[in-house]
């Protein structure tokens, strides 16, 4: 089956200057497809780029190289009035629910804030579409009308995620959206966010550093290191044979319930920390903590190449050129 | 340890471990409060705290007196009679007389009238000036951030006696050149103080929501940005006023600020002066009525700074 590409992200950087010198190169030369209808995670350690690849790819963030294309057309340089009608199309779900809902605004505004923009209804269709959308997050009707600040965590994250379906759009990036969240409530915001995209047809970006939820949510998942994607392939594979070395690491890291399988299983620990994005080095950029480092790790850095039918990974150990 | 396949039999062997028993249709989400506006809801908070609320009763009242006083008392604040000078209170003269026999009560609501004005006009060109400059510079930074912040080291460095005296001397003394020479020395604090207000904001989360769903900058700045500031504003606004009621009280008691006949709570101090010694009651009205006003603005800064904000509410 032939899927239709959604989103096409073209060796797309991003590098923030710090100073006259100094640049910290956030998301770096990272491509990637994203298929309409599915869940792509992205995971990696916390400062790997999640975030800034997420905000790059919906426009927030000015791209420093590279392409976005959303159904062929660009999200980056286009005019106000072409960004504004991608903006009723991609949407995004912040990682904070107590920073991203305006303390001066009442739920009711915050979620139509997006029909306000697009004009899209007013008066009673308005307040009946509201209704609509806090129903369909599972929250009372009567919420409209009450502050943020009265709601915990998860109720604000509902309210959150009914002001990006507000506009009704096909692609939403989910910004770590279960991160803030305690172990219940992330279950049921999950379970939230699977239920809308099957009856809403949505396409995600699933930002994440939690794996089993990443493995529970995503059909593909792409790992970052250091602003570089080092491995993207389905879910399935890349829980049963991940090959690239970080992402076995990272994979061995998963707590398990089961005490007698957590001390049979092999835990490969990474040594040192991981390097600042401010000095990268030539060569690949997980080398100097790679328990399999080769020669060449040094030299050259390696590109994400297929090595089976959808499994691509950047190492050279699969490659040999 | 239980073996996990004995309990995984025990749980297949009951037909059904678990049954909904449902939940009672009890109105657990019902909210019994009527939702209110945010400024309704200031409000309200605002009155549950007593201390304030006297310290509005009080401004009010002084209001009234200043606009409505010199009709119940009937005199002209202008009109001089020596043979009446140096009055103490009486029923005629509720405040007594001045050293030129003039009726003090009149020239108290008169003075306050000035005072209140300069007071309110001096805060509003400084809040508008403040919130623009602070505003571009927090919003657009860069080169906008750099050269507005420089002027205002600049201008809060210079001393403000200094200013206000050349300016008095350049542009005679009044009303005019003592609002411009209070107003110019006084913005660079406000504009500080919107520009970390904006700055603070504007990096939150909700702000890059708006913009992801298409918010232009009037809608960021009108529904995002100025509301979350405002309640620092509105405090930062009701300390400002009796401060520059006090400065211009200062001024026309050093001779700088009104000149009579026109008069204001400072210049009746500043010519009671002369007669303290024999009629310390000349002295003492104006004062009471600057002790009022500063008093009723503080208690309602106070009161202000815990109504705007709605993680308070209770």
């Amino acid at each position: 089956m032939l899927k239709e590409k959604l989103i096409v992200v073209d060796s797309l950087s991003k590098h923030f200057k710090l100073g006259k010198h100094t640049t910290l190169k956030a998301v770096d030369d990272v491509s990637f497809d994203i298929y309409k209808g599915e869940t792509l995670g992205l995971v990696g350690e916390s400062g790997c780029g999640k975030t800034t690849c997420g905000r790059t790819i919906m426009g927030l963030y000015q791209a420093s190289a590279g392409n976005v294309t959303y159904q062929g057309k660009g999200v980056h340089n286009v005019s106000s009035k072409e960004k504004l009608a991608l903006t009723k199309k991609m949407q995004i779900i912040f990682q904070d629910p107590y920073a991203a809902l305006n303390p001066r605004m009442t739920v009711g505004d915050i979620i139509c804030e997006g029909i306000d923009i697009h004009k899209m209804y007013t008066g009673e269709k308005r307040a009946q579409r509201t209704r609509q959308l806090l129903d369909l997050v599972g929250l009372n009707r009567e919420h409209a009308s009450r502050f943020p600040h009265e709601f915990s965590g998860g109720q604000r994250q509902r309210i959150g995620i009914a002001r990006a379906l507000a506009v009704e759009p096909e692609f939403i990036v989910c910004d770590e959206p279960i991160s803030a969240l305690d172990v219940s409530i992330q279950a049921q915001v999950v379970n939230l966010m699977i239920s809308l995209q099957k009856e809403l047809q949505l396409t995600y970006l699933f930002i994440a550093h939690d794996l089993s939820m990443v493995k529970h949510i995503s059909d593909r998942v792409g790992v970052m290191y250091l602003g570089n994607m080092v491995e993207l392939t389905t879910s399935d594979n890349l829980f049963s044979s991940p090959l690239h070395p970080y992402t076995q690491a990272l994979l061995s890291a998963i707590p398990e319930p089961d005490p007698i399988y957590s001390r049979q299983k092999a835990h490969i620990l990474l040594e040192g920390e991981i390097p600042s994005p401010l000095d990268v080095r030539s060569g690949c950029s997980f080398a100097s903590r790679c328990p399999k480092v080769i020669s060449q790790c040094h030299v050259l850095k390696p590109a994400l190449q297929p090595v089976r039918n959808g499994h691509f990974v950047a190492c050279h150990l699969y490659h040999h050129d | 340890m239980i073996d996990k396949h004995i309990v995984n039999t025990i749980i297949e062997g009951l037909e059904n471990p678990f049954e909904i028993v449902g939940c009672a249709d009890l109105d657990a989400e019902k909210i019994e409060r009527v939702s209110l506006t945010y400024w309704r809801d200031v409000w309200r908070r605002f009155k549950k705290n007593k201390l304030s609320y006297i310290g509005l009763l009080l401004l009010v009242g002084v209001v009234l007196l200043t606009i409505f006083g010199p009709l119940v008392s009937g005199q002209d604040f202008a009109y001089m009679d020596y043979a009446i000078k140096n009055q103490s209170p009486s029923t005629a003269h509720w405040f007594g007389t001045d050293s030129s026999g003039r009726d003090i009560f009149t020239r108290v609501c008169i003075g306050g009238r000035i005072s209140i004005v300069i007071g309110l006009a001096c805060t509003a060109v400084m809040f508008i000036v403040g919130a623009v400059l602070g505003g571009i510079a927090g919003y657009k930074g860069g080169v906008w951030d750099d050269v507005i912040m420089r002027i205002v080291e600049i201008v809060v460095s210079m001393p403000y006696m200094v200013i206000v005296i050349i300016l008095s001397v350049s542009l005679g003394r009044g009303v005019f050149a003592l609002i411009l020479a209070m107003t110019l020395t006084s913005w660079g604090g406000t504009t500080r103080l919107v520009r970390g207000q904006i700055l603070q904001i504007k990096n939150q989360e909700f702000v890059l929501a708006s913009k992801a769903l298409g918010g232009n900058s009037t809608r960021i700045i009108t529904k995002h940005l100025l509301p979350n500031a405002m309640g620092i504003l509105m405090v930062s606004i009701t300390f400002a006023i009796p401060g520059f009621i006090f400065s211009e009280a200062a001024l026309s008691f050093l001779g700088l600020g009104i000149q009579p006949p026109d008069t204001s709570w400072g210049a009746l101090a500043s010519s009671a002066r002369n007669v303290l010694m024999f009629h310390p009651l000349q002295l003492f009205f104006p004062c009471l009525m600057i002790i009022i006003t500063m008093l009723a603005f503080n208690l309602i800064g106070d009161g202000l700074t815990d109504a705007l904000d709605p993680k308070l509410r209770d």
